[in-house]
């Protein structure tokens, strides 16, 4: 064996080490590690209510995500049964556009702040994380606007 | 050299005995340890160590055998040996644990052990991890006594039972096996961390104590208790056998009934 493959721990060039005691590796560091300079507390309750509100809307949503699969997907014949008529019929009663509307604003907000979580976990560059959360927040906004003027706009004689 | 490894090795003649031996207590054990030497390369690699070792030894045990007779760079933290100073916390067939509480026999020694450094924290040298993150987020929850007023002239006293509400939390060694075992924390190190609420926990629910309301405002920002998914690795991963993930949890009981 010659003496340019045998050597024990040598870096890829040529047999011979890229580091040695005054010019060691880096090492690999942790995302975001906390130092002296981490910011001290806000004063403010935003997390403990987010974290109420997963809960107490997790409670609701059993309900009424159980209940619009059921009633949608299981009961009377499954989805063949669902069209305009059935739309129409069922946002004619109250009851149904506020069932939809809570499970609406609900999921909605649940399932933002829920993958802001998951935002708040895996993003490690501030910037990457600033322009995911606005993506989020801006498709939130926008499905729960547009979700809620459909359910209050909805025409049944529309042809 | 004090360890009873030694003398056991020298009764049976070092290396003698046979594995086929019923009554020989030595049998061959691999050890699999991830070493990193940035002085070397700056790639981690697993290397095997096989031993001659009696399986009701301590994963400390062969870990100074490895090092005081195979190979004498490897490197890892320890200085009680008793589960008591918590320098010795590392990653023993995927599992947080302190080597010198870990006996071989517990943790199937017909495969090879796995031995690597705790996860999250910067690994310096082999099993040896930069703490410095870790002690920042204790000493940011100020695990002191705060009190108002004048110093009395005699001992703080306290009822048995006002003792007993922070029993558990009193145990920590500091030894990090829980911090480094969640995943909120291995993605990111804001996060507090397990450990630095139990020490938290300590004082906060301390009848002497007048810091509380402080602590319980610094753990209810972004990175404080609320962060904790309840994935109870820490309970699991902690030799003191404390009941972290419910220490977290009494503190966020806590922060709600404060404020209803
Ligand atoms: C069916 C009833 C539901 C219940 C009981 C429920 C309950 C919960 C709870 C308690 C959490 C917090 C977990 C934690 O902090 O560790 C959570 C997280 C989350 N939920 Fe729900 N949820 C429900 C429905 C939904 C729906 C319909 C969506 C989607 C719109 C959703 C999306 C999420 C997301 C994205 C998270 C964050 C995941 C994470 O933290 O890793 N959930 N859910
Ligand atoms: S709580 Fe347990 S695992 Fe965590 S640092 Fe303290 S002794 Fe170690
Ligand atoms: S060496 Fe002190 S706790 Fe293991």
């Amino acid at each position: 064996m010659s003496a340019e493959t045998s050597s024990a721990g040598v870096g890829p060039v040529e047999g011979v080490s890229l580091y040695d005691v005054d010019n060691p590796a880096p090492v690999i560091e942790p995302p975001r590690k906390r130092t002296s300079k981490t910011p001290r507390t806000t004063r403010t309750n935003f997390e403990l209510y987010g974290w109420l509100f997963m809960r107490l809307s997790g409670i609701v949503l059993v309900v009424l995500v159980l209940g619009h699969l059921l009633i949608q997907l299981v009961l009377d014949g499954g989805v063949s049964k669902i069209g305009f008529a059935f739309v129409a019929g069922r946002w004619a009663s109250p009851f149904w556009q506020a069932w939809d509307l809570i499970m609406l604003w609900l999921a909605m907000l649940h399932g933002a702040n829920g993958l802001r979580t998951v935002i708040n976990d895996y993003a490690e560059k501030p910037k990457t994380r600033f322009w995911l959360k606005n993506l989020l927040y801006t498709a939130t906004v926008f499905t729960v606007l547009l979700g809620t003027l459909v359910i209050f706009t909805f025409d049944p004689n529309i042809r | 050299m004090a360890t009873p490894t030694l003398d056991k090795a020298e009764k049976s003649g070092k290396g003698a005995p046979e594995p086929g031996f019923a009554d020989s207590p030595y049998i061959k054990v691999t050890f699999r340890i991830r070493r990193f030497n940035p002085e070397v390369s700056e790639d981690a690699q697993w290397q095997d160590f096989e031993l001659e070792i009696d399986p009701k030894e301590r994963v400390l045990d062969a870990l100074h055998k490895i090092k005081w007779d195979q190979d004498g760079t490897l490197t890892f933290r320890r200085s009680c040996a008793h589960g008591i100073c918590g320098s010795d916390a590392m990653r023993i067939n995927g599992k947080n644990r302190l080597a010198c509480k870990t006996l071989i026999k517990d943790i199937n020694p017909h495969k090879p052990i796995t031995v690597e450094a705790i996860k999250g924290l910067t690994v310096l040298k082999d099993l040896i991890v930069d703490m410095d993150p870790f002690f920042q987020a204790y000493r940011d929850v100020m695990p002191f006594l705060i009190t108002k007023g004048n110093e009395p002239t005699r001992e703080r006293l306290q009822s048995a039972e006002d003792r007993e509400r922070f029993d558990d939390t009193t145990k920590c060694i500091l030894c990090a096996a829980c911090t480094s075992s969640c995943p909120v924390f291995w993605n990111d190190g804001q996060y507090f961390g397990p450990a630095a609420i139990v020490n938290a926990h300590r004082f906060i629910f301390d009848s002497r104590d007048e810091g509380g309301e402080q602590r319980l405002e610094i753990l209810n920002d972004k990175d404080g208790v609320w962060r904790c998914r309840t994935t109870f690795n820490c309970t699991d991963a902690c030799p003191r056998g404390i009941e972290v993930t419910k220490a977290i949890q009494e503190v966020k009981r806590a922060l709600i009934t404060r404020r209803y």
